[in-house]
């Protein structure tokens, strides 16, 4: 007679070290094997979208903030993009640089966030701190800027709140240069590391098709193996006169679309977005930040879907007016939800530790997933 | 010489014995600990861009009796589910398994707490004390995280006790004693004369041995890393995993049992080692009291350089963990299974072959 066994039910979170926020799965397991992996979202859920069906337009740029609080400045980014291009409007060369300049620093800070708790679930506490120390150098940069370190409201439909301090640009010259060396400091420390490879390597692989049928988009996908990037293939802003490459997954070490490829894109896109901020900050015009923000905002009845390339991947929003100066609805896409949704694909079969190893390098947020 | 001692002043031998075995608790091990407690938050801190505690004392020195005070202070909450006799009982059999193998370490030549011939026995078998007391830790809390960390705590502890056994039959075989007061004494002179170049002998045999020796050397340590459960091998606790593995449910002193027992571990396998390899409390360089005909001063210096070696391992095993990311679960069984234990035992064979020539 066989002995009866049955799976055991793992809940892992809300308040668990490495769910990064309150997320809980659902984990089904057989020994340490993992049979499936069922995410239960929402402990942070605040009604954005709601919410923002009673505001004015400009009133919902604090609520973008708080949805991917980590990429602040470029939820704001794509929110004013998209009120902009509803309401047919042209910005300052100058307000469009330093766009470009906050939002590629605001990448830079949310990757550095991405690797060092990477680093950190796979058991190596150096480098998330040393992450840390460098990501704070960038929010001195934004606090110098706007006066806000973490939710910045800072771009504003039409311009800026402020324009940048008389000292940002030889501050950001200096953080670009005193970096640089630190990004091959982080590759010694920890992409190199033999165990850290051993863990990483051909762990939750996503095949591109699959990736594609889930709709996953930013590092993830391009880890995956595919050219894509919203800055190059539909570029908004200026990001059309720069020079920068897009990283993709060429299996240098392990398979494509594994741990540690979507893990080494992040890092490879630090050093393109400091070459964008490099540029960025020698070609930066003169001019007014504030002359083209509109004194009431009320757009034509329409709709618009505008998409930008946040940090963790296709950020869109999708807003319809009905002619008053609140919004009908806005829908967000946000990446991290759609990313979340692939779970379950890439733990099959894994070991407990691969599930923070997975859930670790496709960088959630979890203020972004429940919004 | 202190067993005389106490031996004359009760007339008494097992209060003599069991004074003897206490002593290195209290005047070594537990201010130990503490220390340990917090050099390991100053060296992690340092090796961070940080300054780590600052406000308790100098540097933050008292921070660790602080800690104490706190955790004597703490609720001790048994969870309602738990089976409360086992769940009391493991902080207390960790504790004793790590504290107990003090006793026969020997700190300098005039202080060892028990010269037992079967020393080194003594000290795998008490060591492996532990692994009960975490199985039962994980059990009676009634947590699936408990319950994961501790099992696989016993396999991987069990697993790297072989290559660590195997590694000291290689010294007995060499040595021809289980007495580790004996075996730091074979050890005595200069460096040179330490096992991991090659032992005392004179000859042929003693170059021979080195490249040997320097294997077996690798293959302890990192097996005792994996038994004492630090980084690379700190799987049983994995904070981003398990929550806290085995002891995610202890809170207040028996939570400080564990962690005391955690870092006495530390410098029972470090001492170890050093005992093993780096000729225990042996001065590398002559004894500063033969110079000055000072006879007592020797053990005095003996327990320094006991310390310093002990210390430095216990060092770098925190480098080592402030450093290195984690292994997982079936790489740590792959590591032990596929390759300690066979270069050990091919180390082990070898090192016969040579003894017997």
């Amino acid at each position: 007679m066989a002995l009866k066994t049955e799976h055991m039910t793992l809940n892992m979170g809300p308040q668990h070290p490495s769910t990064h926020g309150v997320l809980r799965l659902e984990v089904e397991l057989e020994g340490e094997i993992i049979r499936s992996v069922k995410p239960h979202i929402g402990y942070l859920h605040r009604c954005f979208e709601k919410h923002a069906e009673a505001m004015t337009y400009p009133q919902i740029i604090p609520y973008t903030d708080r949805m991917d609080y980590l990429a602040s400045m470029y939820n704001e980014f794509g929110y004013a993009i998209a009120v902009e291009k509803l309401l047919g409007i042209q910005v300052p060369e100058r307000v469009e640089y330093i766009r470009v300049i906050m939002g590629e620093f605001q990448r830079i800070a949310s990757h550095l966030v991405a690797i060092g708790t990477y680093g950190l679930d796979i058991g190596a506490f150096t480098p998330f701190l040393f992450c840390f120390r460098d990501r704070e150098m960038i929010l001195n940069l934004f606090e110098m800027t706007c006066g806000a370190r973490l939710l910045y409201n800072y771009i504003w439909v039409g311009g800026l709140s402020h324009d940048l301090h008389p000292d940002f640009v030889r501050n950001a010259k200096e953080f670009v240069t005193y970096f640089r060396p630190k990004v091959k400091e982080l590759n010694d420390l920890l992409t190199y590391n033999r165990i850290f490879i051993d863990r990483t390597t051909n762990i939750g692989i996503l095949p591109l098709e699959t990736a594609i049928n889930f709709g996953i988009s930013g590092p993830n996908l391009r880890g995956s193996g595919l050219k894509w990037d919203i800055r190059k293939n539909d570029p908004y802003s200026v990001y059309n006169k720069f020079d920068f490459d897009i990283p993709v997954g060429t299996g240098l070490i392990g398979t494509v679309g594994d741990c540690w490829s979507r893990y080494f894109i992040r890092v490879r896109e630090i050093e393109e977005s400091l070459k964008i901020i490099e540029q960025a900050l020698e070609q930066i015009p003169e001019g007014d930040v504030t002359s083209a923000i509109p004194k009431r905002i009320k757009p034509p009845v329409g709709h618009v879907y505008s998409r930008v390339e946040n940090p963790k991947g296709e950020l869109g929003y999708f807003i319809i007016s009905n002619g008053t100066p609140n919004p009908f609805r806005v829908k967000v896409k946000g990446p991290s939800f759609v990313h979340l949704g692939v779970m379950n694909e890439l733990c099959k079969g894994h070991m407990i530790a691969d599930v923070i190893a997975i859930l670790g390098s496709i960088d959630i947020v979890l203020g972004e997933v429940d919004r | 010489m202190t067993y005389d001692f106490f031996y004359k002043l009760f007339n008494s031998d097992i209060i003599a014995a069991l004074i003897q075995s206490l002593l290195p608790l209290f005047f070594f091990i537990l201010p130990y600990a503490l220390f340990a407690v917090w050099w390991e938050r100053k060296v992690s801190a340092h090796m961070q861009d940080r300054l780590g505690p600052m406000r308790v004392g100098w540097h933050g020195a008292l921070q660790p009796i602080a800690d104490i005070f706190k955790l004597f202070q703490k609720e001790d909450i048994i969870a309602s589910d738990t089976d409360k006799s086992l769940f009391n009982l493991a902080p207390v059999l960790v504790f004793v398994g790590s504290y107990a193998a003090f006793a026969v370490i020997p700190f300098s030549s005039a202080f060892i707490g028990s010269n037992l011939d079967l020393g080194v026995f003594f000290l795998v078998g008490v060591s492996g004390f532990a692994v009960a007391g975490i199985l039962m830790a994980g059990w009676a809390s009634n947590n699936k995280y408990s319950l994961l960390g501790a099992v696989r705590s016993v396999a991987q502890i069990i697993s790297y006790e072989i290559p660590t056994i195997l590694i000291i039959i290689t010294i007995v075989m060499i040595t021809g004693t289980l007495n580790l007061n004996t075996l730091t004494q074979i050890q005595t002179g200069y460096f040179w004369n330490w096992m991991i170049f090659g032992g005392p002998g004179t000859g042929i045999t003693k170059y021979v041995l080195i490249p040997f020796m320097v294997l077996g050397f690798g293959i302890i340590y990192i097996s005792t890393l994996a038994e004492v459960n630090r980084t690379p091998f700190d799987i049983p606790e994995a904070e981003s995993e398990l929550v806290a593995g085995y002891h995610t449910e202890y809170s207040g002193m028996k939570f400080a049992m564990f962690f005391l027992a955690e870092y006495a571990n530390m410098l029972a396998v470090s001492a170890l080692v050093a005992v093993l390899f780096f000729g225990g409390y042996q001065s590398p360089c002559g004894y500063l009291g033969n110079i000055l005909g000072l006879k007592w001063f020797i053990p005095v210096e003996q327990l320094f350089w006991f310390t310093a070696k002990g210390l430095f391992f216990v060092f770098v095993q925190m480098w080592l963990r402030w450093t290195l990311p984690r292994l997982r679960v079936d790489q740590l069984m792959n590591t032990c299974w596929k390759y300690l234990i066979p270069l050990a035992f091919v180390n082990l064979i070898i090192i016969g072959l040579i003894t017997l020539m």
